[in-house]
């Protein structure tokens, strides 16, 4: 498999007050194309951070970020916009659906963002409804659905413009265990049968188990998983 | 007692409704009539084809602040529009005022009289086209509250001179013909039930007839519109033989006189003509063009525009504070969302546009309300029995409106806007 992320010596740090606090200093990762990664690690170990460099929604201060063959650490707020509009779907742990838009106006956003005429666009936000089996709460509001349904929402939103890669943040840490291991596996089936390139983080280890590979992040290094406990 | 406070309460509520109706009912029925029509779904399409989907959805998603806000600014166009109109309908005397006209009035002020013998020798000067002359009456019909700007003018000059009024062939050859005829325009005749053929009495606040009584009769031959909307149609005139022959005093006087010179280039040249035929007699005269006259007349009410102009600043700071303020709370309740739409890959530009585009929508649909509630507020003053000059929302009065429609539409949006600009992702995603 070839590698859809590589991460070289990645730096991150910021200033806060005198204070420089450094997240990572030499980060190294590869993600293959199809991987399901689970990222866990104790609160302040930098996974959010990880997620938000790979979603291209921060920037390292030092290395390097490649992602299918391309350089993004580099590129300009907008064309990072453009980026993640085509390549990443991003499931929050609040689902973040916009409460003015009913089910299918907010798996829509993303196609907003494309050429694509108001019939099609319609059509493929069926096909995420059903595939997240909601199809018939299309018209439902945010408020007239569960936190599961919700999310099984925002599932249908981050692939309605089939993108390679779905970033997850705690997509299970508002939800029950029944719910949480329905919304894992959707996910699970999101990269086995559909291909698509997942990194979760999450707390959980039962959600982690639903991934091919986990990843422990302490101190801005990975380390092993005994070492992390 | 938990069910009686129910009813006191339920009563309360009714009440409040009942006495705020005329506030919210013209919304509810248009809010109705969009659902009933099917309008709200085509605004849908319509905003959904111009990329306007999610500014429509985010102007809609609180109704109470939508409405209040959109009252306000509604009010304030409001008061702008028919501000603006009653501003216009004044400065019409001014603007309709010809150029080749000038007025001739006593020097010592224009409530001094010049002698009738003046009219004809102005007449011998050159460059003149017509000459005619007009005197205050003081009229007032029934009661001393109908005042009412009456004349008596030189019957055979008169529409040769004030060519804007407009009469039948047949009115003219009444009005000429008639001794006791007067000329009424329309909004004074349908404000007192005038018609042709009517004769009426009216009564001089100012002179009196030689038998002691201040009440004359005449016959109304016609009723005069005028060559534009604007026009003044609030005047009463009538002939000055019949006056001069019946007045008790001051005969053979007349208030002023107006003059046609052959071109406005003349007029410098005609005014010092006639200045200097009666300078060093009883009566001195001072000659101004119409427009300058007119002008002088109502400034002595005072500086109307600086007041309406105030009055409409002051209405237009407020409502840009109130929708500013409104429109930054509204974005700052937002900002976890504008964040997962940046997120998603909404370019921060896409989205200052979007905000702009929204207090544009909401400044722009407001105020063209608030220009509809004006026109239909015009026709009712226009149709009143009152004397008010005729009001006429101009097209420089409705451009004038949009340019300030989208003034306050920019500036209301663009603080919230650029925050929206520069939010970054992480801090709006950790605000939520």
């Amino acid at each position: 498999m070839a590698a859809l992320f590589d991460l070289k010596n990645v730096a991150k740090s910021f200033v806060k007050g005198k204070e420089k606090i450094t997240i990572f200093e030499d980060l190294n990762m590869e993600i293959e194309e199809g991987d399901f990664v689970a990222i866990m690690g104790p609160s302040g170990s930098g996974k959010t951070t990880l997620l938000n460099m790979l979603g291209g929604v921060d920037q390292p201060t030092g290395g390097e970020v490649w992602f299918d063959g391309a350089r993004i650490d580099k590129l300009s707020e907008g064309q990072l916009a453009k980026w993640r509009a085509n390549n990443v779907g991003f499931i929050f742990q609040f689902y973040n659906l916009m409460p003015m838009l009913n089910a299918a106006r907010n798996v829509e956003l993303p196609l907003l963002l494309t050429r694509l005429g108001s019939k099609q666009r319609t059509k493929n936000v069926m096909t995420a409804l059903k595939l997240v089996e909601l199809e018939d709460r299309a018209k439902h509001m945010p408020n007239e659905m569960s936190g599961g349904q919700q999310q099984r929402v925002a599932i249908a939103r981050a692939i309605v413009s089939d993108p390679k890669l779905l970033l997850c943040d705690e997509p299970t840490g508002d939800l029950d265990r029944a719910t949480a291991d329905e919304i894992l596996k959707t996910l699970q089936l999101l990269n086995t049968e559909f291909n698509k390139t997942i990194v979760m983080v999450t707390h959980d280890p039962a959600a982690a188990k639903y991934a091919k590979r986990t990843l422990h992040l302490d101190k801005g290094e990975f380390v092993e998983a005994e070492q992390a406990a | 007692m938990t069910a009686v406070w129910h009813y006191i309460s339920l009563i309360f509520r009714l009440l409040i409704r009942i006495v705020t109706a005329p506030v919210w009912l013209p919304f509810w029925i248009v809010w109705w009539l969009f659902e009933k029509t099917g309008i709200n779904r085509l605004i849908v399409k319509v905003a959904m084809a111009l990329g306007l989907y999610l500014v429509f959805k985010n102007l809609t998603r609180k109704p109470l602040r939508l409405f209040l806000t959109m009252f306000a600014t509604f009010v304030a166009f409001l008061i702008y529009g028919t501000l603006s109109t009653f501003e216009s309908a004044i400065d019409a005397g001014v603007e309709l005022s010809a150029d080749d006209r000038l007025i001739v009035v006593n020097k010592i002020n224009f409530t001094q009289p010049l002698p009738i013998s003046y009219v004809n020798r102005v007449k011998g000067l050159e460059n003149l086209t017509d000459v005619t002359h007009l005197n205050w009456f003081g009229g007032y019909y029934q009661d001393p509250q109908n005042f009412m700007a009456m004349f008596a003018v030189d019957e055979d000059t008169f529409l040769t001179v004030y060519n804007e009024i407009v009469l039948t062939p047949e009115e003219r050859q009444d009005w000429l013909g008639s001794r006791q005829g007067l000329i009424a325009g329309k909004s004074i005749a349908d404000q007192y039930g005038w018609k042709v053929g009517d004769r009426i009495p009216i009564n001089s606040n100012i002179f009196s007839k030689a038998d002691g009584s201040t009440s004359w009769e005449f016959d109304v031959v016609g009723i005069y519109t005028g060559t534009d909307a604007q026009t003044d149609t609030s005047s009463v005139y009538f002939h000055y033989d019949y006056f001069n022959e019946t007045q008790s005093f001051g005969r053979d006087f007349i208030g002023f006189i107006g003059v046609r010179t052959v071109d406005p280039a003349m007029n410098e040249g005609v005014i010092k003509a006639i200045d200097d035929l009666f300078a060093n007699t009883p009566y001195e005269t001072e000659t101004v063009p119409e427009k300058v006259f007119n002008q002088a007349f109502i400034e002595q009410i005072g500086n109307l525009s600086l007041i309406l102009g105030s009055v409409v600043f002051a209405a237009f700071f407020i409502i840009l504070v109130i929708v500013g303020n409104s429109m930054v709370l509204a974005i700052r309740e937002r900002t976890g969302e504008i964040g997962v739409l940046k997120t998603l890959g909404f370019k921060s530009t896409r989205i200052f546009f979007m905000i702009l585009a929204e207090s544009l929508l909401l400044a722009i649909f407001s105020g063209a309300l608030g220009l509809l509630a004006t026109s239909l507020a015009v026709v009712a003053v226009n149709q009143a029995p009152i004397q008010l000059p005729v009001l006429v929302l101009t097209p420089a009065i409705i451009i004038e409106a949009l340019v300030i429609m989208i003034g306050l539409g920019l500036v209301t949006g663009i603080l919230p806007a650029v925050n929206a600009l520069r939010l970054n992702i992480i801090a709006a995603l950790s605000r939520q």
